[in-house]
């Protein structure tokens, strides 16, 4: 399912037409234009570190999604760009070398890419679940030693510097979080076009062929060895990149940056975003930043709707948000999106309904256990009720009952619906 | 598709941005600190000590600035610093002017570094960090700042307090150190190591290690250790998990001496030791209860317990923070220039809801104040409602007032 | 000289309970080629499970029941979970067991709140069952330690002694021809994941009021037992049981020793940099062992899959 569209663009010879750049350009209108739409410290903070995200996940996508390779440690190679980056920074500020500012993540990047090439000689030999448990190990590793290597991680406080050291690059000092936006976003597409490029080099494509098929690789007289390990060291390239603009976004970078946590953060991310597209992991690193920064400041349960919807993701929709688009890319070419709307609706609505009564519910039962004698009011969904009283429970688990009962029936309508819309014109209908 | 993805996150940013401005006479203190994950329960039960001591302290007795009011703004920053870095630029965002932070210090590191370059870069909305329990010395040393206030005595003038006890006690020779593998550990032992020389060079220091933190399954190899040396008298600046795990490793092997400990008390530990730790366990800290230091304390841990039954008033100096807060903001007359209010808070002298006076020592924004020995045993005011809490053993009184700080400090 | 004794116990009882982790989750492997990385979260439920029990009934009904919860719950995970995710092949199943750890941890904190649970050893046991010079040893671990070794004994002659052992064993090596012979596959299938995360079940039960029951307490051991059985060999039951004492005795005794880095790098002839405080490495010299106690495990088992990828006792590649 995931292969049918880049067959399409596979069988096309790769040079910039309007319609290969057209989405390159309408992404550096949108990233130009957002701090306009959005002036505020605060939604520039999140955009930043939206951005970062964003390019980290390409980059672990090279491995997951494009060479079938899953790694557990991959966090590593961000923390250890982020930390070359403010020594460097700290460096350029105690001798004063002329180094401008915008070309810092580069060092990340570098650095990134040795200890890649370093770890990738040994664990890419194998994929599957040999190279999974290598990248866990060397991931447990370096993280134990960040806090046992003091001089160079700096312990758990981390090592902090200041961006704003030195030369200012056409006037700008890069004071504002609004100036480091722009570097960001500027690394931002310039990364995520050289991976979109490298996906279509042979070597990129070969990984494809690797991921799927190791042996009839290697009779095409390609090591699929030497393919991983391309794929391995230029994902650290890119995963130390954005490691670099984290150093230059928060100018403070701790083990929290290359703990197992974070390495799980991308994962969950990643495969959120659907691994099957190069654009996925761009959507889940965007749904899963506001997941972490806004839905955190609305309940306490975040995590808990965080790992349900990741676990719902895996089992039914494997190919992640960007596999669910996707999936309409027939409808849409033979006209029939429009058929899909009504059936959508049906069990859609039901089925949201269903899931905010449920969340409802688990609020209210929260609310119950924990709040402060006396103060059973509690609001929700902009209204505001007595937590301890049986009736709002009552309605929430009659709405989580009831929509997931509709949702249930409407189902085998909307499967036929999308059926008959995958269907060209003048087959069966 | 990018489109309606971003239009998305649109609304939903709106809606965070949007939700801020609505009480503008209210003063708004933002409280980021963990309110999910593993330290979550730290966090919430220090939230309500805020709220609460914000509402009966501040809020009924008229608010500030002839009636202006306390509200605590809560931000979960999940004990990282970089999401603590995120929450604080939402908090000043909503023109937050009051940021407190206390679990971890290195978030409190993180925070007081982003905050003096903040104001430096924004002279137009500069804020103040009130630290309420981060308590690596370098905070209030090289790392000090006109714009961080800690209110917890730090690690240092606890372990002094802590050897002055340690000291008198002519019954222990042998000492053994052992704490978690992070600047706080080391801090806690390159204290205890540098106090004990100066006060008793007679005493053995019998083991002086690291573990690796929050990693250690089972405490028994070290426990073995502990006993085998022989040491009459252990120190340890464990917390969470591994106290719990380290202090019952301990006594389940056969110690017997005191364990003499910074954090091992509330949050689900007094109830974990309960009968295992009596007789054993002793907290150096600030702010005592048992016997309560007077009838208004005494109403205040009260009322508390009435409205958050499973809380723990654990963090007394809260109190301090609010009440010195409002203080300074009515010596001031604004809430909004928070280098008046800075300069206030510099050099005050308070006295403490829980007894003695509090100073904030302009060198080095550093609170000096007493400083008690605990004993963990059966007390009226207990905590997690275990029957066990902290019983007052013996105190110093403005533990450390004269100490020696590296701090240079620069003011606007 | 008697401190290496008492460390050999201690030892053992580490080992012992790691193995009963592990015991289950190779026993998993070996039939479904995939690692549950959930398979702590299991552990995590048999200590929550058996603390709510012990409440009313006490800890032995909760020894009893807790584990037979926890088997249920896997089976059911296995059926209407990591049978559907099976047909998207390997990387999604393992991410399924990964999504669902994190889901246990938050399900689990939602019900049982943040702090550490008051799960206590029963009285019976809360007695010093002997000493050795100084150094006394909890009746509690004798215990764990019969415990184990009983399970160990039952597992090796349910799988090698009876019916079921042998249609298992043929299940995992040809499950076609099994099916063909009129086995429901599926069905065993479900019912040795059920017995292996009942398996972990125990091992909570037992580690609980020892080792403390709170939310974090899958994620301390969570991948160490994946390090087990990559160590011993994935699938082999016996290379989990040497692999599970192997990292018990060397994490023990790391810890017990002080084993100094600057000894040793004296020792082979490197000296100490000059001005120690401003080396780039003053963190390497001052390294003790029971700093790197616990990352041992995983140091050996990076070496392990470099040069052999098979584990001690694998038959085959992982």
């Amino acid at each position: 399912m995931t292969d049918t569209t880049q067959k399409a663009a596979l069988s096309r010879p790769p040079i910039i037409t309007l319609s290969n750049a057209m989405p390159w350009i309408v992404a550096t209108v949108f990233l130009a234009l957002m701090p306009v739409i959005f002036p505020s410290n605060s939604a520039i903070t999140i955009m930043n570190q939206m951005a970062i995200t964003i390019i980290f996940a390409l980059a672990y996508n090279m491995l997951l999604g494009q060479g079938g390779m899953l790694s557990f440690g991959h966090a590593v190679y961000m923390g250890v760009g982020g930390f070359v980056c403010v020594h460097v920074m700290n460096y350029v500020e105690d001798f004063g070398v002329p180094l401008p500012l915008p070309v810092l993540p580069l060092f990340g990047g570098l650095f990134g890419m040795g200890l890649a090439l370093i770890v990738g000689s040994f664990s890419t030999r194998k994929a599957g679940t040999v190279f999974a448990m290598i990248s866990l190990g060397v991931g447990e590793l370096i993280a134990a030693c960040s806090v046992i290597i003091v001089a160079f991680f700096g312990g758990e406080e981390g090592i902090s510097g200041d961006r704003t050291y030195g030369l200012p690059v056409f006037g700008v000092e890069f004071l504002q979080q609004i100036d480091v936006y722009y570097l960001i976003a500027f690394w931002l597409l310039l990364s995520a076009l050289l991976m979109y490029l490298f996906s279509r080099t042979p070597i990129g494509r070969m990984a494809n062929a690797v991921r799927d098929n190791p042996e009839r690789a290697e009779f095409l007289g390609y090591s699929a060895r030497w393919v991983r390990f391309y794929s391995f060291v230029a994902s650290g390239f890119f995963a130390g990149i954005a490691g670099g603009l984290f150093a230059i976004n928060y100018e403070i970078v701790t083990e929290e940056n290359l703990n197992l946590a974070q390495s799980g953060t991308i994962l969950l991310i990643t495969f959120l975003g659907g691994v099957g597209f190069f654009f996925g992991p761009i959507l889940g690193a965007i749904l899963f930043t506001l997941l972490q920064t806004v839905l955190s400041l609305q309940t306490e349960l975040w995590a808990l709707y965080l790992g349900a919807l990741f676990v719902v993701t895996v089992m039914f929709f494997p190919g992640g948000l960007a596999g669910l688009i996707m999936m309409h890319t027939m409808p849409l070419k033979f006209g029939k999106l429009g058929s899909l709307v009504g059936p959508y609706l049906k069990t859609l609505v039901p089925g949201a309904i269903g899931i905010l009564g449920l969340a409802a519910a688990l609020e209210i039962v929260f609310h119950l256990r924990h709040a402060a004698l006396g103060d059973s009011e509690m609001t929700l969904f902009w209204t505001t009720f007595d937590s301890h009283s049986v009736a709002p429970l009552a309605i929430a688990v009659i709405a989580a009952v009831g929509g997931f009962w509709l949702a249930k029936r409407a189902a085998p309508g909307m499967a036929e619906a999308y059926h008959a819309a995958n269907t060209p014109r003048g087959g069966s209908v | 598709m990018r489109n309606t993805t971003r239009l998305g996150l649109s609304t939903a940013l709106a809606l965070v941005i949007g939700a801020s401005s609505a009480f503008a006479e209210n003063v708004k203190i933002a409280f980021i600190d963990p309110l999910s994950g593993p330290f979550a329960s730290t966090g919430t039960n220090g939230l309500h000590q805020y709220e609460f001591a914000a509402e009966e302290l501040v809020n009924k007795q008229g608010g500030v600035l002839g009636g202006d009011k306390f509200e605590i703004v809560a931000f979960d920053n999940k004990i990282s610093p970089k999401e603590s870095l995120i929450q604080l630029q939402v908090a000043i965002d909503q023109g937050i002017r009051y940021i407190a932070q206390g679990n971890s210090s290195g978030v409190a590191n993180a925070l007081t570094e982003a905050i003096d370059k903040h104001n430096k870069r924004n002279p137009d909305d500069r804020v103040l960090f009130l630290n309420y329990s981060a308590v690596d010395p370098a905070l209030t040393n090289d790392k000090c700042n006109f714009w961080h206030f800690r209110f917890d005595a730090n690690a240092d003038i606890k372990m002094d307090a802590l050897t002055d006890i340690i000291a008198k006690d002519d019954g222990i020779k042998k000492v053994y150190i052992i704490g978690q593998d992070y600047s706080f550990g080391k801090a806690v032992a390159a204290a205890a190591v540098k106090f004990l020389g100066e006060k008793r060079p007679d005493i053995e220091i019998v083991g002086n290690e690291l573990h690796p933190i929050g990693k250690v399954k089972d405490f028994t190899p070290y426990a073995r250790k502990i006993v085998s040396s022989g040491a009459d008298a252990m120190i340890t600046g464990n917390w969470g998990a591994d106290m719990v795990g380290l202090g019952k490793s301990v006594l389940e092997n056969g110690y017997t001496g005191p364990i003499y400990t910074y954090y091992a008390a509330a949050d689900g530990i007094t109830a974990a030791f309960g009968a295992a730790g009596d007789g054993s366990l002793r907290l150096v800290s600030e702010g005592q209860q048992n016997p309560p230091a007077s009838e208004r304390a005494e109403n205040y841990v009260k009322a508390f317990k009435a409205k958050y039954p499973d809380g723990n008033v654990s963090q007394s100096r809260i109190t301090n923070v609010i009440e010195m807060l409002a203080k300074a903001i009515n010596e001031a007359g604004t809430a909004t220039d928070v280098v008046k209010v800075g300069m206030a808070l510099e050099g005050m002298e308070h006295d403490s809801l829980w007894g003695g006076k509090i100073f904030m020592r302009p060198q080095d924004h550093q609170a000096i104040q007493d400083v008690h020995i605990f004993a963990h045993t059966k007390v009226e005011y207990d905590y997690d409602n275990s029957g066990y809490g902290m019983l007052t053993e013996s105190t110093v009184e403005m533990a450390a007032m004269d100490s020696p700080t590296t701090c240079k400090m620069k003011r606007p | 000289m008697d401190l290496i004794l008492v460390n050999l116990i201690d030892g053992l009882v580490t080992g012992l309970l790691l193995f009963m982790l592990s015991a289950g989750l190779t026993l998993i492997f070996s039939m479904m080629g995939v690692l549950n990385f959930a398979h702590a979260s299991f552990y995590m439920l048999g200590a929550y499970f058996a603390y709510q029990i012990s409440l009313f009934l006490g800890f032995w009904v909760g020894l009893l029941v807790a584990p037979i919860i926890v088997g249920v719950a896997g089976a059911g995970v296995e059926r209407y979970g990591l049978r559907r995710v099976h047909q998207y092949g390997h990387v999604p199943e393992l991410i399924f067991t990964f999504g669902l750890a994190l889901l246990i941890e938050e399900v689990v904190q939602f019900i049982w709140g943040k702090s550490q649970m008051a799960y206590e050893i029963p009285e019976v046991l809360e007695f010093t069952a002997f000493a050795i010079a100084g150094n006394s040893i909890p009746a509690y671990k004798i215990f764990m330690i019969f415990m184990s070794v009983a399970i160990f004994i039952v597992l090796l002659y349910v799988l090698t002694r009876t019916r079921v052992g042998m249609i298992i064993q043929a299940a995992l090596s040809y499950p076609k021809t099994v099916e063909a012979l009129g086995h429901n596959v599926p069905l065993v299938f479900m019912g040795v994941f059920g017995v292996g995360t009942a398996l972990a079940g125990v091992a909570g039960v037992i580690a609980g009021p020892v080792l403390g029951t709170f939310p974090g307490m899958a994620i301390v051991l969570g991948s160490i037992v994946f390090v087990t059985i990559v160590i011993g060999g994935l699938g082999s039951l016996w290379g989990a049981l040497v692999a599970s004492l192997l990292i018990g005795w060397i994490t023990t005794f790391a810890k017990s020793y002080n084993i100094e880095m600057a000894n040793i790098l004296t020792g082979i002839g490197i000296s100490p940099p000059e001005n120690m405080s401003e080396s780039m490495f003053r963190d390497l010299w001052t390294v003790t062992s029971p700093q790197i106690a616990d990352i041992l495990p995983y140091i050996l088992m990076v070496l392990i899959l470099v040069f052999r990828p098979y584990g001690l006792f694998g038959k085959r590649d992982a």
